[in-house]
């Protein structure tokens, strides 16, 4: 059960309403997250040993693909249920690892405990890269819920996530 | 002395697409405002408008996050690595 849940946003059903994504000058690939069965399932499993704190960490592949290499959790340094803040020293070392094999830090998931899988206003506010995938987990319901959104100049895109 | 600069995929646009660069200076601050004065639209990401750094922005030397060594003034030397990360934070509030 838990895997269907995670496959929710690749299913052929809901894949009909992505459309590529492309910001205006070319530079992204478009909207299309590759990431494992593996990698979904560690990464729900970090954010549900994160409760009831909100759970977070950072995706590290390639920039130009949006091919998840793999998953760093990290300290939400902010404790709390309602925001996170990725510790900044578990960002610096994911990117040093990332840098070693030529790859970069792409994006960063994180839980809502209550929510839907849905960027909030703050979310948006505090994006800090539109080239970056942004991966949320539900866990509001009995099921976790994991979707993937680009976030550009305040404009909330979802993309697909693709297992491989 | 030449310092490398890590550049976070989010700020590439302003060095051409480079991913490290490397400044002379003996402070952070000197090496920042190098990087600066090449590649202007790094000032607003970087410094905040009264000259200080961004609050969304962390700044390292190797391990150690400026704000808590000695701000612009920290000292840097040959063959140390600065990193430019963004503040990563948000949540369902």
């Amino acid at each position: 059960m838990l895997l269907r849940a995670v496959d929710h946003p690749s299913s052929s059903q809901s894949r009909d309403r992505f459309k590529s994504h492309r910001i205006a000058d070319g530079r992204y690939a478009e909207g299309v997250l590759t990431l494992s069965t593996e990698l979904q399932l560690e990464l729900i499993a970090h954010c549900i040993r994160s409760l009831p704190e909100e759970g977070c960490g950072l995706l590290i592949g390639e920039y130009e693909t949006g091919l998840v290499a793999r998953v760093a959790p990290a300290e939400n340094v902010a404790h709390s249920a309602m925001i996170y803040t990725v510790d900044p020293k578990a960002f610096l070392a994911a990117d040093r690892e990332a840098s070693k094999d030529g790859l970069d830090v792409i994006g960063v998931f994180h839980s809502h405990t209550h929510t839907e899988a849905f960027p909030s206003p703050t979310d948006v506010a505090q994006a800090p890269d539109p080239g970056w995938h942004y991966v949320l987990v539900s866990l509001r319901d009995t099921h976790p819920v994991l979707r993937s959104y680009r976030i550009a100049n305040g404009t909330i895109t979802e993309e697909p996530v693709r297992p491989g | 002395m030449p310092v490398s600069i890590r550049i976070p995929t989010v700020l590439r646009p302003q060095t051409g697409g480079a991913a490290s660069v490397s400044y002379d200076g003996s402070t952070i601050g000197e090496v920042l405002n190098a990087l600066v004065a090449d590649h202007p639209g790094l000032a607003g990401q970087v410094f905040s408008g009264d000259g200080q750094l961004h609050k969304f922005v962390n700044i390292y030397v190797n391990d150690d996050d400026v704000r808590y060594t000695g701000g612009l003034d920290t000292p840097v030397k040959d063959q140390d690595e600065v990193s430019i990360l963004p503040a990563v934070a948000g949540g369902a509030n």
